[in-house]
């Protein structure tokens, strides 16, 4: 009890200091917290995948559209239940800053496929009768303070020219994780409008979302879709849904590392911050170090003392960092709702920033530690505290 | 005759500093017998405080033999040693080197620490040094809180209160002003007389010499 009283005692010698470390360092946990939080909502999407569900599109590019004919072949294939597809569409709604997903859709089939969606019978029942009409998520209604019958216009860019749509059903997600950003109309409608202005653009999709009865048939129809396409003109790839979105959060590696990079880097600057506390404490010490030794404390114990010290730093402010992390995070998924669906702190990552602050409290205590030990008494002594 | 409490014999020290080696005692024997109050005085450099760092077995001799209390402790590993001195040896420094987040009674709890004392005997023992300082009133007080008598006054509570053979003080006084010095010089001669303890003090002020039985000089690293 007595050696803790003085490893606390020494600790908060410089208050200031003190504090501005433990500061430091729950600053570093927390944003190590925080990185790794982004990074796991990063691949959330993929992770709430339904197996029973594929994805096919041109096998070249992403941005290359398949014929509407298609469907119908795929919907042949045994084992295949229901086969819908959706067109990105872009635009602009408000300025370009406004960012979520707005999908061209088949309204028939749609809702059947994504039973994740919920959406209200009548609303559906509106939506399926008025070509444009759209159905939004009630995170994005919320956003934008939609309701049913508000009008959405929308400056198109892949598809030039003003749209206007009519908020017709407001889906919600089925879990807690499921996506309440997106907006969905007739494909129809879009249709339309390109056989009048660009008729080589018409009668194509953008993706098929194929539904399966049995998820472990998924090899063999995704190859038998492929087969049926292959020396076309539009040869297609088809891979699970949660393959599809993997292929998604892909594209964002470099990002995804950069990110993963940084999240190490800051248990460097954590290991910085609290090794020169650490080495400021011990040189300030050195006399007492020598004048402890003299009255018969071994190097055993100092070690004890240093190493006490610096670990208990660390952990204070490991604790306050996973502390605060939760009320950051909460703050970050409410600003960023509209671009992660469900953002939450992983076990993983509180275990994780707690062994690496504790892991940084040891590793910082070695340096003073070793000099603590080599310096004889007679040095110590003479030192000027 | 007393006992021999401290055996020093032809002892060198050689100071080695980058390449170059400096002789700071040169074959110096001193025998200090139980009981005895020793002044060590000499100019600065003479080698007074290497004589008292070999004698309280916080420095070893290039050659030569240093028997305390009956122990070579030459012989003595760091850590056997640092067992040896918190049993044998009682530190005073001239700037007390009390740890400024302790109090006076923390400070002197200190050495016992590493016995194997119960909570409540270390504080009968502290209690008791600290009342032959004269001060049981001031246990809770931290060195900033007192003044330098006071505080070497606590330093020589923690250098008596695992009742050591050997007492070195080093400079005692010499951060005093001349009323607090006279005071440790007095509880010094106390501990001497009252309690039989043997003290080692180095001093560059003759006056505080004149309170030790014996007074040896140190020239060049050799007894006068």
């Amino acid at each position: 009890m007595k050696v803790i009283k003085l490893i606390l005692r020494n600790i908060f010698r410089h208050k200031l200091r003190a504090a501005l470390t433990i500061l430091g360092i729950a600053i570093a946990v927390m944003s190590f917290g925080l990185l790794r939080t982004i990074i796991g909502a990063w691949y959330s999407n993929s992770d709430n995948a339904a197996p029973d569900r594929l994805v096919t599109r041109d096998a070249i590019s992403f941005i290359f559209q398949l014929p509407l004919a298609d469907r119908d072949q795929i919907k042949q294939i045994p084992g295949v239940k229901e086969v819908t597809f959706q067109s990105w569409f872009g635009g602009i709604y408000i300025d370009k800053n406004q960012f979520f997903p707005r999908l061209a859709c088949d309204p028939e089939t749609i809702f059947d496929i994504y039973p994740e969606y919920v959406v209200p019978t009548d609303q559906l029942d509106a939506f399926k009768k008025e070509r444009d009409a759209c159905v939004i998520g009630e995170r994005l209604a919320k956003d934008y303070k939609l309701k049913i019958g508000d009008i959405m216009d929308i400056n198109g860019d892949i598809y030039p020219g003003k749209w206007q749509f009519v908020v017709r059903g407001i889906y919600k997600g089925q879990k807690e994780t499921t996506e309440e950003t997106n907006m969905f109309f007739h494909w129809d409608y879009l249709n339309e409008q390109l056989l009048k202005t660009a008729p080589p653009r018409a009668n194509k999709i953008g993706w098929y979302v194929v539904k399966i009865a049995n998820p472990s048939d998924a090899a063999r129809i995704s190859e038998q879709i492929d087969g049926l396409f292959k020396n076309s003109d539009a040869e297609t790839k088809t891979e699970t849904e949660k393959a599809f979105a993997a292929g998604f959060v892909a594209m964002s590696s470099a990002i995804i590392t950069g990110l993963q990079v940084v999240s190490y880097v800051i248990i460097g600057i954590i290991f910085l911050v609290l090794a020169n506390t650490m080495l400021m404490s011990a040189r300030e010490r050195t006399r007492e170090y020598a004048v402890l030794k003299t009255l018969g404390f071994t190097s055993k114990h100092l070690a004890g003392l240093i190493f006490g010290e610096s670990i208990a730093i660390a952990v204070l402010g490991g604790i306050l960092g996973i502390v605060l992390t939760f009320p950051v995070v909460s703050g970050f998924a409410v600003a960023m709702a509209r671009f992660f669906s469900h953002i939450s702190i992983e076990l993983l990552t509180v275990v994780l920033a707690a062994i690496f602050a504790l892991l940084v409290g040891i590793i910082a205590g070695i340096f003073p530690v070793i000099r603590s030990t080599k310096t004889t008494i007679v040095d110590g002594l003479r030192q000027i505290g | 005759m007393a006992d021999v409490t401290v055996q020093v014999q032809n002892v060198t020290k050689i100071y080695k500093r980058d390449s170059l080696d400096i002789p700071v005692l040169r074959n110096l024997s001193l025998s200090i017998p139980e009981g005895e109050f020793l002044a060590l005085m000499g100019p600065s450099g003479s080698g007074k405080t290497t004589l008292m760092n070999l004698i309280a077995g916080i420095d070893k001799p290039t050659s030569g033999n240093v028997t305390v209390a009956g122990t070579n402790i030459d012989a003595l590993g760091e850590s056997q040693l640092a067992a040896w001195r918190s049993q044998h040896i009682g530190f005073v420094f001239q700037f007390y080197n009390l740890l400024p987040v302790l109090t006076a009674f923390e400070n002197v709890e200190l050495p016992l620490l590493l016995t194997n004392l119960s909570k409540k005997e270390r504080k009968e023992h502290v209690e008791t040094a600290l009342s032959v300082v004269g001060l049981s009133d001031r246990m809770m007080h931290y060195p900033k809180q007192l003044s330098g008598g006071q505080e070497q006054r606590v330093a020589i509570a923690r250098a008596i209160v695992t009742d050591p053979t050997v007492i070195v003080a080093d400079e005692p006084t010499g951060d005093l002003d001349k009323k607090s010095a006279e005071d440790i010089l007095d509880l010094l001669v106390r501990l001497n007389r009252e309690f039989k303890k043997t003290i080692v003090m180095v001093t560059h002020d003759p006056h505080a010499a004149e309170h030790a039985h014996t007074v040896r000089h140190l020239d060049k690293g050799e007894l006068q």
